[in-house]
């Protein structure tokens, strides 16, 4: 008792005496203690923003920036771990020899090579192996995109569709949330129904369709009506009878108006398509977009006809013409496919090679490890439950459902909040592939550009202490729901 | 019992580390540099011409330079250095920390690093400016046709802030890809996962020439920023400022004065001229006010040559890297060169 009230004092005074001597070197160098940097303009440009972030921003507004690419990757990964964990894990207890060894040497190699060398090996594979933007141009391009012109894979990473909203999509979303509401009141009318009679229904196959169908069939319905639709593409100061290439000749890289969205991605896909950048100006309303044409902040507007006529007769102190071209009116849900133009691909969604070398290089790693906390798991159950579920005639894959898997869970879940923390943690190795995450934003260029070391590397820490605790509370709670209920 | 032991010891041993580490801060950096008998200077990770390691691992280089002049002054041995890498991020806290004397490291001199992050830029040793560098067959003549490029940007730099200011007043866009240190720059651009490269025009004459076909890049002409790089050290030890200060003005009145490597011994006899007799210290105790003895600007001038032999050998006209004197002639020539008056 003695000896750990003199270790406590001297804890005390240790930790007295440092805050002391970082107050006095701090005070040495002339430098104070203040948090008024974050609320100053950062001044420089970030590639990857989830929220609207300019270089005119402030470097809190910076640092949001980078928790939200923190966040991204490692919500990512944690969950394509997880995926790779449980088929890995469920795999390498197969009877099959070759599945087996196959997963022991991907847990194996994985789990014995540091997570660094994976990062950089995935990168530079993706950076070095894959074609230039500009190979793939040309009449006979060195490189082409796949899947039906829609994917492009690139050294500056791979361009996808991505989803446009448009006239319809409210409803659309309305049926979409419907169907989930019916296939949770399905599930439950089955599982009722199964203690009361005995009686299994396909809740697989049914949940599934009402998933699928009725969204599917309000989106052909829409789309069916209205999607072919002509809207008159209107431009600012030009003649009748003018084409959009004759337009855009005058008006390089013209700033497209337009309600719905889509109709404005179907505009620019057609710039593209004649080689001009076209930058889209976001608009509400008609009003919204009749005082942007005004104010000049945009040359083209793409409106319902009818509308057309009110905003060409409405605005003032600009001549409004429709061109010779139109566009579709478009889907409740369309996605904007990826096209060359300029240096780069543009439209679309870009992955860049930092997000999936660092998403991909810890899911693998983590990936391994979960692996084995299954397997540990799986294995923890005795096989005698195995076999008594046998003996009662379940088949194979409801044993593993109903009795090994829940069973396994309670094993499982405590190591796999650790692995969580650990991939949540690590992800700050985007350093090395120059992925903007919160290391790099507010804990890398805003320290340097302020000289706020101190501070920002607080904040750093507090940040990942905080997501660290609430990822651990969450899982605790799950971990709470699966345990052996004890009575 | 054995927990409280194991604590108490930490404990102890934390307090007699920090005694140990508080004492190394009394006496000034001159003190230290003596009592070390070796200058630890930061440079870049690997930038050909201004700081890199030859094929003997010996560094070389134009800011290697300034941190050899300074050893010699000081200790009278320009090998007396710790050459400690540092990227653009790391760079200050390893100046500010202590752990290096000197930052020799293309380092731009900006008010808020002078004024706000606490140091004191002794000089400027290289007037420069940001340029962009393409692959010759995209096409390109101009910066203003840069709408949409993905560009290569080292971070923690000046050059990161002047690319957002260039292209958001000239109302473009472009793709940052952040990289930290100079060789994964080029790597990346020569992969073509970047359009353009963007750091101060010497940096990228110095990047080019290595490249294995350096014809096939241009350099564009636009400059977009004043760019002046100089040593630093850190605020508030005058007595270290002033060394380095007056060691980098010798090199450059030497030039000025026409002394050189190879005649600063037979010059160091006496001269008519009293101002090379006051600078080599047959004259005066110029190097007595500064804390060293008064052959201390004679030492620094025979270890590197003065300023523009120093130029001439890593990046001249005859070097690989190949730029021209420019903004950085001798005023006498119509360049910015201009060293106070040793006196």
């Amino acid at each position: 008792m003695t000896i750990q009230v003199i270790a406590l004092i001297l804890i005390m005074g240790g930790i007295y005496w440092l805050a002391r001597n970082t107050v006095q070197n701090l005070s040495e160098l002339g430098k104070d203690f203040d948090f008024g940097f974050l609320s100053q303009r950062a001044g420089y440009d970030i590639n990857q923003r989830l929220v609207e972030y300019t270089n005119d921003s402030t470097h809190a507004r910076a640092a949001l920036v980078g928790i939200l690419n923190t966040l991204l990757v490692a919500f990512l990964g944690c969950l394509m771990a997880t995926i790779l964990g449980v088929i890995a894990g469920v795999l390498r207890l197969s009877k099959n020899w070759i599945v087996g060894r196959l997963m022991t040497v991907y847990v194996e190699g994985f789990r014995n090579v540091p997570l660094l060398l994976w990062i950089i090996a995935i990168f530079a594979v993706m950076t070095e192996a894959t074609p230039q933007p500009r190979d793939f141009r040309g009449d006979d391009p060195d490189a082409s995109m796949i899947l039906g012109e829609s994917v492009a894979i690139t050294n500056r990473g791979i361009f996808i569709p991505s989803p446009v909203w448009g006239d319809g999509a409210m409803l659309l979303v309305l049926t979409f949330v419907a169907s989930l509401v019916a296939i949770f009141l399905f599930r439950r009318f089955a599982h009722k129904r199964q203690e009361a009679t005995g009686e299994i229904l396909p809740v697989l196959w049914v949940s599934l369709g009402l998933f699928i169908v009725p969204t599917l069939l309000v989106y052909l319905a829409y789309s069916a009506t209205g999607a072919r639709d002509q809207f008159p593409v209107l431009a600012v100061g030009a003649q009748q009878g003018m084409t959009l290439e004759e337009f855009t000749d005058e008006n390089r890289n013209p700033a497209i108006c337009a309600l719905p969205r889509t109709a404005a991605v179907n505009l620019s896909t057609d710039l593209r398509a004649i080689g001009e950048r076209a930058s889209i100006v976001p608009v509400e309303t008609s009003a919204d977009l009749q005082s942007n044409i005004e104010s000049g902040e945009c040359v083209l507007a793409v409106i319902s006809p009818e509308a057309g006529e009110t905003l060409v007769a409405g605005v003032e102190g600009v001549a409004l013409a429709p061109l010779e071209d139109t566009v579709d009116r478009g889907r409740p849900l369309q996605f904007e496919r990826p096209q060359l133009a300029g240096f780069n691909f543009e439209g679309g969604l870009q992955l860049r090679n930092s997000l999936i070398a660092l998403w991909f290089a810890l899911s693998l790693y983590t990936g391994a490890f979960i692996a084995e906390i299954v397997r540990a798991g799986i294995l923890a159950v005795s096989h005698g439950q195995t076999e008594a579920a046998g003996a009662l005639g379940m088949r194979s894959n409801r044993i593993m459902n109903l009795v090994v898997l829940p069973q396994a869970l309670r094993v499982i879940i405590p190591p796999l909040i650790s692995q969580y923390l650990n991939l949540t943690k690590n992800s700050s190795l985007a350093i090395a592939v120059g992925y903007m995450d919160v290391r790099a934003t507010l804990g890398g260029i805003t320290i340097n550009q302020t000289g706020r070391e101190l501070e920002g590397m607080l904040l750093l820490g507090l940040f990942y202490l905080i997501t660290s605790l609430a990822i651990a509370g969450v899982m605790n709670i799950y971990n709470a729901s699966v345990k052996l209920k004890e009575r | 019992m054995k927990k409280s032991v194991f604590l108490g010891t930490l404990a102890v041993t934390g307090l007699a580390a920090g005694f140990a580490a508080a004492d190394a801060h009394s006496g000034g950096t001159l003190g230290e540099v003596q009592a070390r008998g070796a200058l630890n200077c930061g440079v870049t990770t690997g930038l050909v011409g201004f700081a890199a390691p030859d094929a003997n691992g010996e560094w070389q280089g134009f800011d290697v330079d300034v941190c050899r002049a300074v050893a010699a002054a000081v200790l009278d041995d320009p090998s007396a250095v710790n050459f400690v890498p540092t990227t653009g991020q790391t760079r200050f806290t390893a100046l500010a920390s202590g752990e290096i004397d000197l930052l020799a490291r293309n380092t731009t001199w900006t008010f808020s690093r002078d004024v706000d992050l606490r140091f004191e830029f002794v000089g400027i040793n290289y007037y420069d400016g940001q340029g962009f560098m393409v692959p010759r067959d995209l096409g390109v003549a101009s910066a203003l046709e840069l709408d949409g490029a993905t560009v290569c940007i080292q971070t923690g730099t000046t050059t990161e802030l002047n690319l957002a200011d260039f292209f958001s007043s000239n109302n473009m866009s472009y793709e940052p890809v952040p990289v930290e240190t100079n060789a994964e720059a080029q790597q990346q651009y020569l992969a073509g996962a970047c359009d353009v490269y963007t750091t101060d025009a010497s940096g990228l004459a110095a990047t080019r020439a290595t490249f294995e076909d350096p014809a096939a890049h241009v350099v564009l002409p636009e400059i977009i920023s004043k760019e002046p790089l100089g040593p630093l050290v850190r605020h508030g030890d005058n007595e270290w400022g002033d060394i380095a200060r007056w060691t980098l003005n010798a090199l450059i009145a030497a030039e000025e004065l026409g002394v050189t490597s190879a005649n600063v011994a037979e010059l160091a006899g006496g001269t008519e001229n009293p101002e090379i007799n006051r600078l080599l210290g047959t004259e005066g105790a110029l190097g007595e006010m500064l804390g060293l003895d008064n052959d201390w600007a004679q030492r620094a001038i025979a270890a590197v040559g003065n300023y523009g032999e120093s130029f001439e050998r890593n990046i001249g006209e005859n070097s690989a890297i190949g730029l021209s004197r420019g903004l950085n002639a001798q005023w006498t020539d119509g360049g910015l060169l201009y060293a106070p008056p040793f006196r």
